[in-house]
């Protein structure tokens, strides 16, 4: 198809392809919105031949004093929040909280040692499992049990890691997706100790002994402090000796392992500390909640989680910390749209990858490979 | 009871088989999991229905042809489809990193699996089989001793078969299908032997999706209800079937297919039907564990 006349097939061809689902009523009625599209599309791209996406502000291009004016404003607007939100809001920020430190921690494994981990959430359900139980069977206070389930989620990773790990690229990428579907499955089966289906319920929320710490604000400091803790962690790992070898392992492995790097012990370290902070969140998770079932643990969530790695941009933590905010936030904002808020969604995950590959804040490291 | 699993086992089989292939075709040639697949495959069930909710508007619905005009209608539509979807969603990522192409094409599942929930309604829908077919082909067939081939069963089996035999045809024997190998050995090489590399990819998307269709309408007929969400998991176990089968090979794909159904089968009858999702998973480990390059694939690159 060349010049104009693509123009005019596109919407054609597009209403053919939906009418067998829509009927002829809304074909014609995708027919006249793809041709208004495809008309603009053709306005603009006649009128203003190259229009260039607005270059998104890189935090590497400020000079030291605005970055660190930037970081205390936002330190003191994160602390602040709590006061100018009502409980419903308060509630989404705590779960897009949560998603962030679970986004920072799968990018230690995909944004810097590139390996594809499509069964996160499992170990995130290690964790909130292991809390739940804890929680009803021996009342272990909270406190107590984050690093408790940040060492189950180890577990499970090194579990996993030791044998898979040795694998490459998408194999690796199966086998944790098939991983996380079999602790879906278990969960949902294992009646004795899960709760099946139902779940359990009643989890302990956090308290210091007499004191209560379950209030929704109490939660978001308790988050805040992770993420600020998560961040301050990856961004170390990111310059430390460990993370240029994760990332010279990611670049090219061969390479990497001529240069004196032990790949497989490399690999299994990024892998574990990815898991544990998953559990991490998991315990923090189930005490949010207070009852955990196995449909909080989909494949669904899994993807999530890397969406926000990537569209925000893998292996930069401010771009990370975006994503996440963006990614739960936004279908939040769409709630008006309803019904196509997902159709919206979907669609935007495709441009986003067409247009804008790095992610929205991508790192400088990668930027310069990019060669942007 | 074991032969009657075998059957069972044989037309599941059967239809994995066939979704696989679109899965292990794309891979052989871009080196991409098409996670979009399954969704495909969903789209192709819904299409059938429609297919035969036309028919029956029409009064054809009892005509001889009908079965086959339903899963033509539901191939052609599926594999314009499939061309869409790599020209709009993939093409542009060729060069990209990649990770890109799969976020891509989750991004399509999750715009696919909306768009028919929008447009068909998020409840069961029933593929009438009694309409096509007169009421004794459903509920008979050939009894063999203790068990029972119904002719549906055959009809799919037969059918899964034929489609197989005319894609290695195909593949092995057209013009079209030895581009298509040779770009799957080395894309550069094929295009610098003037293999016009494009239309060689977007002809490997329109054949695996109609044959993922022609699976839907199949399963359609067989369960006789299809749901907007059944494509992630027999898109899931598909990939898993073209993955233990040797990904990249074509006959690996048709084995693997088997062989997943089989064990779904068996597992389910004498081990614990619970636990039937998870074997599929087991039998992914196990082979990556064992024999990483899948059953009939080639040791070509390193796992």
């Amino acid at each position: 198809m060349s010049g104009r006349l693509k123009y005019l097939i596109w919407p054609l061809w597009i209403a053919v392809l939906v009418w067998p689902f829509t009927k002829l009523r809304g074909a014609l009625i995708v027919l006249a919105a793809a041709a208004a599209g495809s008309a603009l599309l053709f306005v603009l791209r006649s009128w203003a031949p190259r229009i260039a996406l607005p270059a998104m502000p890189r935090l590497a291009s400020f000079s030291g004093h605005t970055k660190t004016g930037l970081l205390i404003a936002l330190v003191l607007f994160s602390l602040a929040l709590p006061l100018c939100l009502n409980k419903y809001f308060l509630d989404v920020v705590v779960t897009a909280g949560i998603y962030v430190v679970l986004a920072l921690g799968l990018n230690i494994i995909v944004g810097l040692a590139g390996l594809l981990v499509l069964g996160y959430i499992a170990f995130y359900a290690v964790g909130a499992y292991g809390y739940a139980i804890l929680s009803t069977h021996f009342h272990l206070n909270f406190f107590w049990a984050l690093p408790i389930g940040a060492l189950l989620a180890l577990l499970a990773g090194l579990l996993l890691g030791l044998p898979t790990l040795r694998l490459r690229g998408d194999y690796l990428a199966i086998v944790t997706l098939g991983f996380g579907e079999i602790m879906r499955i278990v969960l949902n089966n294992w009646d004795g100790l899960t709760g099946g289906p139902n779940g359990i319920m009643h989890i302990g929320r956090p308290a210091i002994g007499a004191l209560a710490l379950g209030r929704p604000t109490h939660l978001y400091y308790i988050v805040l402090a992770l993420i600020a803790l998560a961040a301050l962690l990856t961004s170390r790992l990111n310059r430390s000796r460990l993370g240029r070898a994760l990332v010279a392992m990611r670049e090219d492995e061969t390479a990497a392992r001529a240069c004196g790097i032990d790949t497989t012990r490399l690999k299994v370290l990024a892998f574990c500390l990815s898991a544990a902070v998953a559990g991490l969140m998991g315990v923090v998770f189930a005490a949010k909640m207070s009852f955990v079932s196995p449909e909080s643990f989909t494949f669904w969530e899994s993807v999530m989680v890397l969406c926000m790695v990537v569209l925000g941009g893998m292996a930069s933590v401010p771009g990370v910390i975006l994503g996440a905010l963006a990614l739960i936030v936004l279908p939040e904002a769409f709630r008006g749209l309803q019904h196509y808020r997902m159709l919206v969604f979907g669609a935007a995950m495709i441009a986003m990858m067409i247009f804008r590959p790095q992610g929205l804040l991508p790192s400088r490291r990668r930027t310069l490979e990019l060669g942007e | 009871m074991f032969l009657q699993q075998l059957i069972n086992g044989l037309t599941v089989g059967a239809i994995y088989s066939l979704i696989a292939l679109g899965y292990t075709m794309v891979y052989g040639i871009l080196e991409f999991i098409n996670f979009a697949h399954g969704e495909v495959y969903m789209l192709g069930a819904y299409l059938g229905i429609i297919a035969l909710g036309l028919l029956t508007q029409w009064g054809a619905a009892g005509w001889a042809l009908a079965p086959l005009l339903v899963i033509l209608f539901a191939m052609v539509w599926a594999a314009a489809w499939g061309g869409t979807i790599e020209r709009v969603a993939y093409r542009p990522l060729r060069a990209a990193p990649r990770l890109s192409p799969l976020i891509s094409a989750l991004g399509v599942s999750i715009v696919l699996q909306n768009f028919v929930m929008l447009t068909q309604g998020a409840r069961d829908q029933v593929f009438r089989r009694e309409l096509l077919f007169s009421s004794d082909f459903n509920a008979c067939g050939l009894s063999l001793g203790a068990c029972t081939v119904s002719y549906t069963q055959l009809l799919i089996i037969g059918t899964a078969l034929a489609l197989m035999a005319g894609l290695t045809l195909f593949v092995d024997r057209t013009r079209m299908g030895r581009a298509m190998r040779a770009t799957a050995q080395d894309q550069r090489m094929a295009r610098l032997c003037g293999v016009d590399v494009d239309t060689v990819i977007r002809t490997t998307f329109v054949i695996g999706s109609a044959l993922g269709a022609a699976a839907g309408v199949m399963v359609a007929l067989y369960y006789g209800v299809v749901n907007f969400y059944i494509g992630y998991v027999a898109g899931l176990k598909a990939f898993i079937a073209a993955v233990a089968g040797g990904i990249g090979s074509i006959p690996g794909a048709m084995l693997g297919g088997l062989l997943l159904g089989l064990a779904e089968s068996f597992g389910a009858g004498y081990l614990s039907s619970q636990y039937k999702d998870v074997y599929a998973f087991v039998i992914l480990i196990v082979v990556l564990l064992v024999r990483p390059q899948g059953i009939l694939g080639n040791k070509r690159d390193k796992v």
